[in-house]
């Protein structure tokens, strides 16, 4: 690559020049500055790469499973070990191929993920905007909210919540959502307090505009971004915590393969049959992983401080 | 919640002491509020519950009318805001009800089950902070080596396991396949009716009263739970050593020490963790409060008759008075633990006690 | 600290009342308990161990084991009742009056005498009561307000019970066999009974000792019971003051565990004696085990599937039919039971009078098919089918969702914890429900009244059987069901219930899969092992331990 600062400039300087001609030039510099940095993290890319092999996993989950995840041969096909003809990865106690169960089991877990933090980060956002820009009352009425949510443990909140709604995956999912949130408003409000006296927002103040609008359209777009790391980091918990629902039996409803029920069903053959539970807890162990490297990877890269390098 | 603002700087016309004053009130105020909330969510949950409570004090099998003539009993026709209104009262003065599971009352019940999860998460931070506390340290030392890449794989990897599958297989391993360790429960059934507890913790009350032979029992017991907590709260503290570790080991008093000619090991075991225990006691406390949470999953793969053992036991039962009251416990545990750990941060933090 | 000052802790301690553990004689067990028999069982069910109260299937075996009933149900032979407490009976002429005449001499395990009185107490308590087993009595006629007067001690040793009509006297005699009969100790129960104050619903000033039975202990068995301790253990010791044989072991504890592979572990590491709840793949491992065994019996216990006929699709007779054909009975016998079922459709458990043993329906797609077409739903439906958390029914209902699948009929599972589903089904809420019913006591009649009777379907129906559970309405059965509680004829009677069950068994809306079969895994160091044809009927004092 050329030194010289005067020849025609490679796309690499274009994006790395501390004198960017466009916003987007700015914005498309930084991106490409913090992925040189995540991609520098061997063990982020792996992360990203199980990402990636889980969503293609759930999208062509008709094509990849051998088997129907639902319909099993009970009769003879019952708790077979790995390995066994046409099962690389065993049967459960319904005759069922543990394998393609997993790989049905990839879209509900994306699901849960991308259904509780398309719930909770808005009214985490919401929450905290409000309160962060308000202030006074409000603000004190709406984080006495989010510590009392804050107070309870996740878990045992979420089991109380799933008795009380019936089971159920939607269920679940609600009950997660709703012990997810509060971090998020906590989060959105740090952030909103730090805009709140800033010049552009007293600029925009000064051209009329009603709080609402201040809100929604200038506020929440700048906390997004800390907010989408945050949900990131979160997302392996949240696999977490739906995978013990489903373990408690306040999960999925049968025949659907969510991998904590087919551990909880497992369980029963941990002796003999390890492979019934087994399987499911690694697939969990995995894309849990998967998830933590990758957040881990985009928090090093955004904020290296942080990581202090 | 991480209440852990630090303490604004009043305007000159205020005294320190009430400022100081004004600052406690305003915290007795929040940890109120949030635990009389933490009071009406629970209640309200346990209200709307599909479940009839009656059932569970008469059994599956109870004749219809005799489920009716318990629902009167009960109150379970009074408006709502009267229930809880009722329950509020009886809350405050430490009564939850009775069991219908065990027959006792719910507080009672606690008191006998929670020194058992509170041993439990002990033992596990312990664990977890004699092993996470070096592992952040080397990791920080060493950054950027493999070692601080496996430090970070193992941290990650204890993040991200389900507890309830790793305890099962721990179990087949070391228990039906080693016996290394004991199971189910806390003691074995040889001595727990021989055994007299005085403090609740089974393996202090072993060692005060010199039972060494129930001591091991106990100790066979808990070894393999505790080690599994342990792991859990290894991969947060040790993540959060290794960063306050950087932080320390950038400042200057470390630069100037090297520049004394202090031993690196000296600078870093002695005045950098020093440094770093602070923020350090306040990621063990909370931890701590987290791994009781982490103990209802793990109490149900052992067996272990704990508060979470008791929660879930009773959820499956219908007994909504010990499940309030043991959700409405835990719920106050984490209040009192962050509030504990904002005290020591207040007072053991040289900036702030300034 | 050193022993001393630990002993005179303990002491100081125990002199204070601050025993934790209840206030268990100082004795110490050796490492190794030789005089203790250690059994695994899942009493989770267990809510008090008043017989008057006391309605679970672990608290019955509890129950059995520790406390005297006048009359006990042959073990052997199950058809006929043998005296216990009761020395000999009669029945007057018109089959109204039955006298009972007590063995003399006999004491409770507190030494109190074992008189007529306290028989009379014991059935005045339950009646008054009224808990859940209270009606077992009262469906004799007897009442809060009569029960002092038809349940009455003649002289010491001579009780009477006067029954409202001239039942089959097998009935009457069986109903007394169960544990809301069993004989507690007056003196002691007054003595701790607590007063109340009298309601619209309670008319009594006294509590009849409930509160300090629900976990206390007036009874006169081989074994006296020193604790329950909810979801921990049942606690026995052998009762010095037994009338019968001595037990062989001093102790008795049955401790808490739920899951099989958990009593599978302990029972192969010998942390307990006896595994009571092994399901079929732990069952397998144990019988193959060195130094264990595994013994079996058939229990009065049927599990099936239920169709609320308050569903219209579930209502039409070809569907009910259909449904019996979409169960795949050999495959679910071959796995899921295996061991601990039978493949059994009617529903009478076998070995009860007039039990028939027909098993016709087999799993039929073409067959379901069509009679679903006959119905007018080719194409199948959705139904809702709420089913309890727990094995085998879990596995029986995702096996019966596949099935059913074949046949165009779309099951969707609701998994609920016990009470949950049950609140459903109590309020005939559901569409399909998994449920198992035991008999409530060892005669035809229990599960006939409850299969095939419902005398009035109206949701504020004061009786609730099975068939009202699930909306079927059946006068004609009903009728015939009740006829046969006075046919003393016992071939008669015996045609009767054979005639309920082919009716119930061709258009009920039950569809029974099989009889339950209990089984323990135990170690071969146990002599004189062995279960009884019914959950009151278990007894361990007859066991002894190498």
């Amino acid at each position: 690559m050329s030194g010289t600062v005067n020849s025609s400039p490679s796309l690499r300087e274009w994006l790395l020049s501390d004198r960017p001609a466009s916003r987007r030039q700015a914005r498309l510099g930084r991106a490409y500055v913090i992925w040189r940095r995540f991609s520098e993290n061997r063990l982020a890319l792996a992360g990203l790469l199980i990402i990636l092999g889980l969503i293609v996993v759930a999208v062509f989950a008709g094509q990849l499973a051998p088997h129907d995840p639902t319909q099993g041969d009970l009769r003879y096909a019952r708790l077979l070990p790995p390995g066994a003809e046409g099962y690389i990865l065993g049967t459960d106690d319904q005759g069922r191929d543990i394998l393609s169960r997993l790989i049905y089991g990839s879209r509900l877990t994306l699901m849960v993920i991308i259904l509780v933090a398309i719930i909770a980060a808005p009214i985490g956002l919401l929450v905290g905007t409000v309160a962060g820009y308000a202030g006074g009352w409000v603000d004190a009425v709406l984080m006495r909210i989010t510590d009392i949510f804050l107070a309870f443990p996740k878990l045992v909140l979420a089991l109380a919540l799933v008795a009380a709604l019936g089971p159920g995956i939607e269920n679940a999912i609600l009950a997660i959502a709703i012990t997810s949130w509060p971090p998020y408003a906590r989060i959105a409000r740090a952030e909103t307090m730090t805009f709140r006296n800033s010049d552009f927002i007293h600029a925009v103040k000064l051209m009329g505009a009603s709080p609402i609008r201040i809100v929604t359209l200038h506020v929440m777009p700048l906390c997004t971004s800390s907010l989408v790391v945050r949900v990131t980091l979160d997302m392996a918990g949240i696999i977490l915590i739906a995978a013990g629902l489903g373990f408690l039996g306040l999960g999925a409803q049968p025949p659907l393969p969510e991998w904590g029920a087919m551990i909880a069903s497992g369980r029963r053959f941990i002796l003999d049959q390890w492979w019934v539970a087994g399987m499911p807890g690694f697939a969990i162990l995995v894309v849990s992983l998967g998830f933590n490297l990758l957040g881990d990877g985009l928090r090093d890269a955004l904020d290296p401080k942080e990581a202090g390098q | 919640m991480s209440t852990a603002t630090p303490i604004v700087k009043g305007r000159h016309g205020r005294s320190r002491a009430s400022r100081r004053l004004w600052s406690v009130l305003g915290f007795l105020v929040t940890v109120v509020t949030t635990f009389l909330g933490l009071l009406a969510i629970t209640f309200f949950i346990g209200r709307v519950v599909p479940i009839d409570p009656a059932l569970a004090i008469v059994g599956d099998r109870a004749p219809a009318h005799v489920v009716e003539r318990v629902r009167e009993e009960l109150g379970l026709n009074l408006p709502l805001w009267q229930q809880f209104f009722i329950y509020l009262k009886q809350a405050l003065t430490g009564d939850f009800g009775t069991s219908v599971l065990t027959t006792h009352p719910v507080m009672e019940d606690i008191k006998r089950v929670f020194p058992a999860t509170v041993e439990l998460a002990t033992v596990g931070t312990i664990i977890g902070a004699m092993f996470g506390v070096p592992l952040g340290v080397l990791a920080a030392v060493k950054r950027g080596s493999l070692i601080d890449q496996l430090v970070r794989l193992i941290g990650l990897i204890g993040y991200s396991v389900p507890i309830f599958w790793l305890g099962l297989l721990s179990l087949v391993f070391f228990y039906a396949k080693l016996q290394w360790v004991a199971f189910p429960g806390r003691i074995d059934i040889v001595y727990e009716y021989t055994f007299t507890p005085v403090t609740g913790f089974f393996l202090i009350d072993a060692i005060m009263q010199g039972e060494w032979e129930i001591f091991w029992d106990v100790f066979r017991h808990i070894i393999l739970p505790a080690s599994l907590l342990g792991y859990v709260s290894l991969a947060y503290i040790s993540r959060m050593t290794r960063s306050f570790m950087l932080n320390e080991l950038s400042q200057e008093y470390v630069i100037a020490a090297r520049a004394k000619g202090l031993s690196e090991a000296r600078i870093i075991w002695f005045h950098a963790l020093r440094n770093a225990a602070v923020p350090l006691i306040t990621v063990i406390a909370l931890s701590y409060a987290s791994l009781l949470e982490g103990s209802v999953l793990t109490e149900t793969i052992f067996s272990w008759p704990g508060l979470g053992l008791y929660i879930t036991n009773s959820l499956q039962n219908a007994d909504m008075n010990a499940v309030l009251g043991g959700t409405i416990i835990i719920g106050a545990v984490f209040i009192g633990i962050n509030v504990l750990s904002d005290i020591l941060y207040r007072l053991l933090d040289p900036r702030t006690s300034r | 600290m050193n022993m001393l000052s630990g002993k005179t802790m303990r002491m100081l301690l125990a002199g204070a009342g601050v025993t934790m553990v209840m206030s268990l004689a100082p004795q110490a067990f050796a490492a190794s308990p030789a005089d203790t028999l250690v059994i695994g069982f899942a009493i989770d069910d267990i809510i008090s161990i008043d017989p008057a109260e006391a309605f679970e299937l672990s608290t019955a075996e509890v129950t059995a084991n520790s406390y005297n009933l006048l009359v006990r149900l042959n073990p052997d032979k199950t058809s006929e009742v043998v005296n216990e407490l009761a020395d000999s009976w009669t029945i007057s002429d018109d089959k109204l009056t039955y006298t009972f005449k007590l063995k003399p001499g006999l004491k409770f395990a507190s030494g109190n005498p074992i008189t007529a009185e306290d028989v009379a107490y014991s059935f005045e308590r339950a009646v008054k009561l009224d808990k859940s087993p209270a009606f077992l009595l009262t469906q004799f006629g007897l009442t809060g307000d009569n029960v002092t007067e038809k349940a009455k001690a003649a002289d010491e040793l001579t009780f009477t019970l006067t029954v409202d009509k001239p039942y089959a006297p097998s009935f009457v005699l069986n109903v007394l066999t169960s544990t809301v009969a069993s004989v507690v100790d007056k003196k002691l129960v007054v003595s701790k009974a607590k007063p109340v104050t009298p309601t619209a619903e309670y008319k009594y000033d006294t509590d009849f000792g409930n509160e300090f039975l629900k976990t206390g202990y007036a009874g006169s068995g081989p074994y006296k019971v020193l604790a329950w301790k909810a979801n921990e253990a049942v606690v026995m010791e052998a009762n010095p003051n037994y009338f019968g044989e001595k037990p062989k072991l001093k102790r008795v504890i049955y401790r808490y565990m739920k899951e099989s592979a958990t009593q599978r572990l302990a029972l192969e590491t010998g942390d307990i004696d006896i595994a009571r709840n092994l399901e079929p793949g732990d069952l397998a491992a144990v019988s193959k085990k060195d130094g264990l065994a595994t013994t079996s019996a058939p229990k009065g216990t049927i599990y099936y599937i239920s169709l609320n006929q308050k569903n219209a699709n579930l209502a039409k007779p070809e569907v009910r039919e259909a449904f019996k054909y979409l169960v795949d009975y050999d495959a679910i016998g071959e796995t899921i039971i295996k061991g601990i079922g039978e493949i059994h459709q009617t529903f009478l458990p076998k070995g009860q009078l007039g039990a028939l043993n027909e098993n016709p329906y087999k799993f039929d797609v073409a067959k379901a098919k069509e009679l679903l077409a006959k119905a007018g739903l080719k194409d199948g439906f959705t139904v809702s089918f709420d089913v309890r958390n727990t094995q085998p029914v879990t596995g029986i209902a995702e096996s019966f969702q596949q099935t059913a699948a074949q046949a165009g009929i779309k099951v969707d599972i609701i998994p609920g914890d016990g009470k949950q589903t049950l609140t459903k089904y109590r309020a005939r809420q559901h569409d399909l429900y998994i449920g198992q019913w035991g008999s409530d006591y060892f005669d035809p009649n229990s599960n006939a009244e409850t299969f095939s009777s419902n005398p009035n379907n109206a949701d504020d129906a004061k009786t609730k059987t099975l068939a009202w559970r699930n909306a079927w309405d059946i006068p004609e059965l009903t009728k015939e069901t009740q006829s046969a509680l006075l046919e003393t004829d016992a071939a008669k009677r015996a045609a009767i219930y054979e005639d309920l069950q082919k009716k119930v068994l061709a258009d009920g809306p039950f569809v029974n899969i099989f009889q339950q079969v209990e089984v323990a895994g135990y170690s071969k160091k146990l002599k004189g092992f062995k279960l009884g044809p019914s959950f009151d009927t278990n007894f361990v004092n007859t066991v002894s331990k190498d």
